[in-house]
């Protein structure tokens, strides 16, 4: 073999490293819906050249489900309901971040949420959007008054005008707060004191629905109420239908919050933290707020500078003071609580 | 000659052993566990395995669990025998009256809407049946009806939903057990003095009957077994057993109720299979 032979095979071999290391560069997510958007995604990937591999779940038990059935590193980074870090932190499934590097500074202060993302001095999950579920109505049809209190929505008036978002934390924390109960106090004796109101609320409801049934409900006209609708649901809608509208009634509601971590049998660490610091970044912030399956506000105040006038109208931003005030966080029940909010939830469903 | 037959014997087992690892790979071993994982228990959040009977004992117990039994049965029952109702003459009308060079372009219009994903159908149904959906303002247009008929998020949009997608199915096995049958016991019929109706009676039905029941147990098996459309269409007005299964398996992580649930779908199954194969001797099919 000539040293030309030989120079050209070490430069294909050379080349095809580059190759297979530039290929390497990927991180694997488990994300909610929202982070599938390519709006969201393919600015990264061009600017870092890593590829993030989405995998979509729903619901935190469903999210562990999949890392139970995974070999630790199979993923890297996993977006997760803020109130539910702690038990991830408690299975040892979360890397500690390094707090110095994380933009939680610029963030609305109660989007920190330092209670629930960071453990022993360490931070393990760094909060990425939040909002609200809690009556979302199309204006042109209902009397934007009544949806000011929750009581109305079983007084008769609106009875068979009205859906369920098919979720029993959020829709039994409002109404536990409807009852008097801070959503951090629910216990299983306050919960038996609900059943009457959920049925009440399930006998006035035409359906109970998921994101998509929801979303197609209020812009069909099939429904004119959402209890546990908010923002998230008729932001997408609001080009389509400026009628569709939501409001925090006087009882207050539940606020949702997601946060973004990386997993702790990530072998790709370092590229994980820039996916996060992307994602909080005031760019990565705006395009997560408005992603094309459902808006939210965004932890980070600094994306304001990015969104649009009519962005932050739909958002309500210059509401969002008074609005952290109204709302409470989402139940967080042990194991049996939670079994037990579950049954009468199927119980409600299946009356 | 042993050598010969033992070399045959040799053969059919290499022609059946790629079935039967199949069948033994991806039915029997995770049937095999799916079952043992029916007798596990849900503890907090961690999967005790043991022999607990506790699932099965839940099921029957709880009312809103069993509801899902019998949801899903008189859903079932309901869209079986409306199908077939359908299905049946349709088909007979493609297999005798529709001429043949015409036959293929009447069943292939006859699955059109197979051609769409169901998913997407089950949707476009949520938007022909809402409120303001295509039947409702039809109906109000005709006068027929002053107020909007609550149909989606119903039962009845549930059925209407699985018919659409059955009759079509149950077109397919009757029509092909139609075309197979000779005119000539219709002749027979109509020599011996037989009506139209005395032939179809006593000749046609009895001989078709075979291939009604293999389309009444399909579309008895993937209706009981379906969750998108009562998901979509029902509204969960009531939950039927499928969508019962998924809300153990995606909200509570709670894989030992989902597999007793899974079990419990399957023992319906089988019995619905021994009553056709014993009572129409569907073995002979």
């Amino acid at each position: 073999m000539n040293r030309l032979t030989t120079t050209a095979l070490v430069s294909l071999c050379a080349s095809f490293g580059a190759v297979q290391t530039v290929q390497a560069q990927e991180i694997n997510a488990l994300v909610w819906c929202d982070h599938s958007d390519p709006a969201l995604i393919e600015p990264f990937e061009k600017e870092t050249g890593i590829k993030v591999n989405l995998k979509e779940y729903e619901g935190t038990a469903a999210g562990l489900a999949i890392l139970d059935q995974s070999q630790p590193g199979d993923w890297d980074v996993m977006v997760i309901d803020a109130v539910d870090v702690g038990r991830a932190v408690d299975q040892g499934l979360l890397a500690e971040l390094p707090a110095d590097k994380l933009a939680t500074a610029d963030f609305f202060p109660e989007t920190v949420m330092a209670a629930n993302n960071t453990r022993d001095g360490k931070t393990y999950a760094v909060t990425e959007k939040f909002g609200y579920n809690t009556v979302a109505f199309n204006k042109s049809k209902v009397d934007p008054a009544d949806m000011e209190d929750m009581a109305t929505l079983t007084s008769g008036k609106y009875d068979g005008r009205i859906a369920i978002y098919d979720y029993y934390l959020p829709v039994l924390g409002q109404l536990s707060m409807a009852a008097g109960v801070p959503t951090a106090d629910v216990t299983p004796e306050s919960l038996d004191a609900l059943k009457p109101s959920l049925m009440a609320l399930r006998k006035a409801s035409k359906s109970v629905s998921d994101v998509v049934a929801s979303q197609t409900a209020l812009a069909t006209g099939e429904v004119d109420i959402l209890v546990g609708g908010g923002e998230w649901l008729t932001a997408v809608l609001h080009a389509e239908n400026p009628d569709l509208d939501w409001t925090i009634p006087k009882q207050g509601a539940v606020r949702w919050a997601q946060s973004l971590s990386v997993l702790a049998g990530s072998q790709k660490q370092d590229d994980a933290l820039k996916f996060i610091n992307y994602i909080t970044s005031p760019e990565g912030q705006a395009r997560l707020a408005t992603s094309s399956c459902y808006w939210g506000m965004p932890a980070n105040k600094k994306a304001g500078d990015v969104l649009t006038a009519e962005q932050k109208a739909v958002l309500r931003w210059d509401e969002q003071t008074e609005y952290l005030a109204k709302t409470q966080l989402y139940p967080v029940p042990d194991a049996a609580l939670d079994k037990k909010m579950q049954d009468m939830w199927t119980e409600m469903l299946q009356n | 000659m042993a050598s010969i037959e033992k070399t045959e014997r040799d053969r059919a087992a290499g022609f059946v052993a790629p079935a039967l690892i199949w069948v033994l790979a991806f039915f029997v071993l995770p049937f095999a566990v799916m079952i043992g994982m029916s007798f596990a228990r849900l503890e907090g959040r961690s999967i005790v395995h043991g022999f607990f009977p506790d699932n099965y004992l839940r099921f029957f117990s709880e009312p809103s669990l069993f509801k899902g039994l019998t949801v899903s049965l008189e859903i079932t029952l309901i869209v079986t025998v409306i199908s077939v109702l359908l299905a049946y003459p349709l088909a007979w009308i493609i297999a005798m009256r529709v001429p043949v060079r015409y036959q293929r372009l009447a069943l292939m219009l006859a699955v059109l809407p197979f051609w769409t994903s169901y998913v997407v159908r089950s949707y476009a149904w949520l938007l022909v049946l809402g409120q303001n959906g295509v039947i409702n303002k039809a109906l109000m247009g005709l006068g027929v009806i002053a107020e909007p008929l609550a149909i989606a998020s119903t039962r009845t949009a549930t059925v209407i939903g699985f018919v659409h997608f059955f009759v079509m199915l149950l077109t397919l096995t009757i029509y092909a057990n139609l075309i197979q049958l000779s005119p000539n016991y219709a002749r027979a019929a109509a020599d011996l003095g037989a009506s139209a109706f005395a032939t179809f009676r006593h000749i046609i039905l009895p001989l078709t009957l075979p291939g009604v029941v293999t389309g009444a147990f399909l579309t008895f098996v993937l209706c009981i077994g379906d969750y998108i459309t009562p998901q979509i269409l029902g509204g969960n007005s009531e939950l039927t057993l499928p969508q019962l299964i998924m809300l153990q398996l995606g909200r509570r992580g709670d894989f030992p109720m989902a597999s007793a649930m899974s079990i419990i779908l399957m023992a319906v199954v089988t019995l619905a299979y021994l009553a056709c194969a014993r009572w129409l001797k569907l073995d002979r099919v």
